[in-house]
């Protein structure tokens, strides 16, 4: 082990081009813009942000599943954007990606047991003749009755489908894996069991993730540090305990605020404290969709919707960056108050 | 073999399936069937237009008639099954071939060489089918030969449409991007993920142009500019059959309802074969709901074909 995080990412950007064709006129999207963050070997950083907010783009950039207009992403030292074929190759035996979408992510017509080996067979890790014992080890190690290898992925619950896209990623051994929403497509009651499946994983097998969501209440039981993303950037990253007790960006301040409170007195305790409760507290959820140009090119992107009671002219010409306000903390606010006490956590 | 199964337990498959093994075993066995020869023509005078069931004064008896030339209807029309399915089945193979080429490898480039293979299939598709046949068929001496290929490569640009459409709709999904995430190579990715999955349209649309390309060929050879004259297709015994249509109903009839009954033989395949390949139908009774969307990118069945068989 060394100082040196396993994954670096630096300035990624990459931009979407829709409609055109032949006559028509393309227009642009930002989904990522200079993202910059790092992840340390064994950590767990979360990555939320509403939908839209570019936090899948991201992870495919990372992966290279798509292809980055400029920036770098570093695995563990190794170029990953610009790896010859290769590399690449050996890259992806230890990058994985978990996806949300359980039945799309499978192949409707390959039953799970292969879809679990077949990584296995392209990397050659195994003889063939051990294939199928490997196959059953990883269903046992993710919770799933090995008498279901032959099964066909429409024949599974939406659960059972998630632990075959969480084995099939763990078949290869992987260092780093991308959670894409895992849970967000499953009942609550079976979210908390996957939850709790890639807690212990990521203890067992001593893996790094970078889980994405867009909830704060599931990352918080899986994230060390939590990285708030809106409209293509980062606009806060902190300490998982530390984001949830004190929240510096009025966006995060909002997200946290969104979070269902399920006791009723709590709730009614949050609200007398004179914290926002739910949406109706919150701020005003106008544009849902920020209309890319709808506004100057250097104003904060959380402008339009920004609660923050200093918010003023210079948020209309000044892209606020990233910057340091506390131990681990970065904000990217012009008015983030970084000597705000932290608030014992609710 | 699930697919096999659910194949042989709908009944338009089973009919259609039935239909189509009558007429190849038809053509098959001819030579067992009928001891004469479909080109032998016998005493003009007394064997022209026997009707169907009759005995000549050869003392041969005639199970469909005679025609004009006095050949036997029964012999050529088994014959001709040789020819119409092999003509069907071939062309399409070509089609198939050319159009799966062109839009499974227009879809996985993109860009621009995407944009000009598509092009270049939007201009062939905007030639009017039956002008270009013509106009090919009369470029080369006439042959079998010549037929399937000209009417492969004149059916192919509905296949490469669709081929792209489906594996473009394809490398979206996520289990695409999960089999590229494992390092999985392009050809990999081909065999095992876009093929299968972009097989079922394929091969309904597949069924259905065997119905089409037999139609087609019978429409040249009735024109005279399909199959060369004496060997028998059902197409240009319809024409045979033309003058008499009133005097000798049957010469006309019995090939045009070959040919009709054989075009909707395929065109149930078809459609047996779309729901027989969806797993998710397949297991409809123990598992979810099938999607509707599965088959809605497939040219519905035409039941048009069926009445232009006979028309000639």
């Amino acid at each position: 082990m060394n100082g040196q995080p396993l994954l670096a990412v630096d300035r990624l950007s990459k931009t979407f081009r829709s409609g055109g064709g032949l006559f028509g006129r393309a227009r642009t999207i930002r989904a990522v813009h200079e993202v910059s963050f790092a992840i340390a070997r064994g950590e767990s950083l979360g990555l939320v942000g509403e939908s839209g907010s570019g936090k899948t783009t991201l992870g495919r950039l990372i992966l290279r599943l798509l292809t980055a207009n400029s920036g770098t992403v570093h695995f563990d030292g190794t170029d990953v954007l610009t790896a010859d074929r290769r590399t690449l190759r050996a890259l992806r035996r230890r990058m994985q990606i978990v996806f949300q979408d359980s039945a799309g992510s499978l192949n409707p017509r390959m039953t799970i047991g292969s879809a679990v080996r077949e990584p296995m067979t392209v990397h050659r890790l195994a003889r063939r003749s051990e294939l199928d014992t490997r196959v059953r080890t990883l269903f046992g190690e993710v919770g799933l009755d090995p008498i279901l290898v032959d099964r066909y992925p429409h024949e599974l619950s939406g659960g059972q489908r998630q632990r075959v896209g969480i084995a099939r990623a763990l078949s290869v051994e992987p260092k780093f894996v991308v959670l894409d929403e895992p849970v967000s497509a499953l009942d609550v009651s079976v979210q908390a069991q996957v939850l709790n499946l890639l807690a212990d994983l990521r203890e067992r097998r001593s893996l790094t993730y970078l889980f994405i969501a867009h909830d704060l209440a599931v990352v918080r039981h899986l994230a060390d540090r939590v990285a708030v993303m809106y409209f293509g950037k980062l606009v806060e990253i902190a300490p998982t305990p530390r984001l949830f007790a004190a929240p510096t960006h009025p966006y995060t301040t909002t997200l946290l605020a969104a979070i269902p409170v399920p006791d009723p007195r709590r709730a009614r305790q949050r609200s007398m404290a004179g914290e926002p409760v739910g949406r109706s507290a919150g701020p005003d959820p106008a544009p849902a969709e920020p209309q890319p140009g709808s506004q100057p090119a250097d104003a904060c992107p959380f402008y339009p919707r920004c609660p923050h009671p200093a918010k003023d002219e210079r948020c209309r010409r000044e892209v606020p960056l990233l910057r340091e306000i506390g131990v681990g903390r970065l904000v990217a606010c012009h008015y983030a108050d970084p000597s705000a006490p932290d608030r014992p956590p609710a | 073999m699930t697919s096999v199964r659910a194949l042989l337990t709908d009944s338009r498959s089973v009919v259609g399936l039935a239909l189509l093994a009558g007429f190849a075993l038809f053509g098959v066995f001819a030579p067992l069937l009928s001891p004469i020869d479909p080109l032998a023509q016998t005493d003009v005078v007394t064997t022209r237009f026997l009707p169907p069931l009759t005995v000549g004064q050869d003392g041969i008896r005639r199970l469909l008639g005679t025609d004009a030339l006095g050949r036997d209807l029964f012999t050529r029309l088994a014959y001709g099954a040789r020819i119409s399915l092999a003509v069907g089945l071939l062309a399409v193979a070509v089609s198939l071939a050319v159009g799966g080429m062109v839009g499974v490898t227009a879809a996985m480039i993109g860009g621009l060489p995407e944009r000009a293979l598509m092009a270049v299939t939007d201009a062939a598709l905007a030639m009017p089918r039956i002008v270009l046949l013509l106009v090919l068929v009369t470029l080369w001496q006439q042959s079998l030969l010549l037929v399937v290929l000209v009417l492969g490569f004149t059916g192919w640009m509905g296949v490469a449409r669709l081929a792209r459409a489906e594996v473009r709709g394809l490398l979206g999904r996520p289990f695409v991007e999960a089999a590229r995430a494992s390092g999985q190579g392009a050809a990999r990715l081909l065999m095992r993920h876009l093929l299968p999955n972009a097989a079922t349209p394929l091969i309904v649309a597949a069924a259905l142009g065997v119905g089409n390309a037999i139609m087609l060929e019978a429409g040249l050879s009735f024109l005279g500019l399909g199959i060369p004259a004496p060997a028998p297709s059902w197409g240009n015994m319809i024409a045979n059959g033309r003058d008499a249509l009133v005097n000798a109903p049957w010469v006309a009839t019995l090939p045009g309802l070959a040919v009709a009954v054989t075009v909707v033989a395929c065109n149930l395949l078809g459609d047996g074969l779309r729901d027989a390949l969806d797993p998710q139908s397949r297991l409809a009774s123990r598992a979810t709901p099938r999607r509707p969307a599965a088959g809605s990118s497939v040219p519905p069945a035409r039941p048009d074909a069926a009445a232009a068989g006979t028309s000639p």
